[in-house]
């Protein structure tokens, strides 16, 4: 989807404004809105795809409006009510009745392990790779409402396959219970002249990380 | 003196505080669990991890030839791995080439060499523009390249995450590896700056 977080090559945001001696957290509550997202992830409810979409489909003027600690806390709260962890009425009401357990809950004492062991993505396939690196391609055309990871700056545009990265989980189908569907990870080159045209700033490149289906030969 | 904000909580601490506590009296998290998190990210993981990785690799062929090829592996071998981490790759500056890493669709960023993004890496300001006005942005950060350095950004879309290794600056013959380490800013290993030079 073109929602807020698609932002790159767009216009009016500005200049980037570095902090000097920027602190790790601006607040008290961003320390736990990092710490309550990752214990609520750790529950199993959803995927990080899932989690993603989530943030973007806020609506844009919020989106645009918050602190990206704000996203994430906007968006647990969507996650949540969908999963039928937690309901609107607790939220109205700022507490709940005690439950048991959830038998997924995070221990503290797991805390190291499970973020040292964090949640590869990569896959075995079987199929053969559809593009090998030299091999010039051209990205498909953004026209999904769902989740995707083919930003709309590179969308239709033509590029060069540098790297087969292997199989990935994909993100499209596994942010909507579809499952993870692996497929093959390409990094993409573009020349900044395709995406910018005249405006572009000579011998700049980008690159991507795409899969398998965002591509056709060129 | 009193102002406006004596006598009650800003809305964001007061929002996440519900939530905590509607998180823990339903029994789906632990607040201790959220104590650890935050001690994990505040005091063991951040860009003192991959500021060792990039000292190492200057002083040592076989690990930087190891960095390039697997950096997943190399910097497992260094004790950085887990989550925002599991997929890596070093991308190396040279005089032909800069590098810089930006995620347009959220935030991806190697969390296990380098900790929690700064707010100007997340912000739409850096993810709208450092694809289309590199150059310029890098400028922003007071980071001037020579023209004839061509500028190459890594959108970070999938799990890959991206660590620069800028150049070794000149004049650092003697050091050791730790106080290498103290020259490399996290936005040299991001793309936006340049290692400090020693003093």
């Amino acid at each position: 989807m073109n929602g807020p977080q698609d932002l790159g090559g767009r216009d009016g945001f500005g200049a980037v404004q570095p902090e000097a001696n920027e602190p790790l957290f601006h607040a008290a509550w961003e320390a736990r809105a990092l710490g309550i997202t990752l214990a609520a992830g750790a529950l199993g409810h959803w995927t990080l795809d899932e989690s993603r979409h989530a943030r973007e489909s806020l609506p844009p003027a919020v989106y645009y409006q918050s602190s990206y600690y704000e996203i994430w806390i906007r968006a647990l709260e969507v996650l949540l009510q969908r999963h039928d962890l937690i309901d609107a009425d607790d939220l109205a009401a700022g507490d709940a009745a005690p439950g048991p357990a959830h038998p997924k809950r995070l221990d503290p004492a797991r805390v190291p392990a499970v973020l040292a062991k964090g949640g590869p993505t990569d896959r075995s396939l079987t199929a053969a790779p559809r593009f090998a690196p030299g091999d010039r391609v051209v990205t498909r055309l953004q026209a999904r409402e769902g989740h995707t990871r083919l930003p709309t700056y590179l969308a239709g545009r033509p590029g060069v396959i540098e790297a087969d990265r292997g199989g990935h989980v994909f993100p499209d189908t596994n942010a909507h219970g579809g499952g993870e569907q692996p497929q093959r990870l390409y990094t993409v080159v573009f020349q900044g002249g395709d995406l910018w045209g005249t405006d572009a700033e000579p011998g700049s490149t980008v690159s991507a990380d795409l899969w398998e289906s965002y591509l056709e030969h060129a | 003196m009193p102002h406006d904000h004596d006598n009650h909580l800003d809305p964001m601490e007061a929002r996440v505080r519900a939530l905590e506590t509607i998180l823990t009296r339903k029994g789906l998290i632990d607040p201790a669990a959220v104590d650890a998190i935050v001690e994990t990210y505040a005091s063991k993981v951040g860009p003192q991890n991959g500021a060792a990785v990039v000292a190492r690799a200057w002083t040592d062929a076989d690990f930087a030839d190891w960095l390039a090829r697997d950096a997943t592996a190399a910097v497992a071998e260094m004790g950085f791995a887990g989550r925002q981490g599991e997929h890596l790759q070093a991308v190396f500056n040279t005089p032909e080439q800069h590098n810089a890493v930006v995620c347009t669709l959220c935030s991806c960023y190697p969390w296990t060499l380098l900790g929690l993004p700064p707010v100007w890496y997340k912000s739409p300001a850096y993810r709208a523009r450092i694809v289309s006005h590199p150059r310029a942005v890098l400028a922003e950060f007071g980071t001037r390249l020579p023209e004839a350095t061509r500028i190459r950004v890594w959108d970070s879309t999938a799990e890959l995450r991206y660590l620069v290794v800028p150049m070794r600056p000149e004049g650092t013959g003697g050091l050791t590896p730790e106080a290498l380490a103290r020259l490399v800013t996290r936005e040299s290993m991001i793309g936006t700056g340049l290692p400090k030079v020693p003093a």
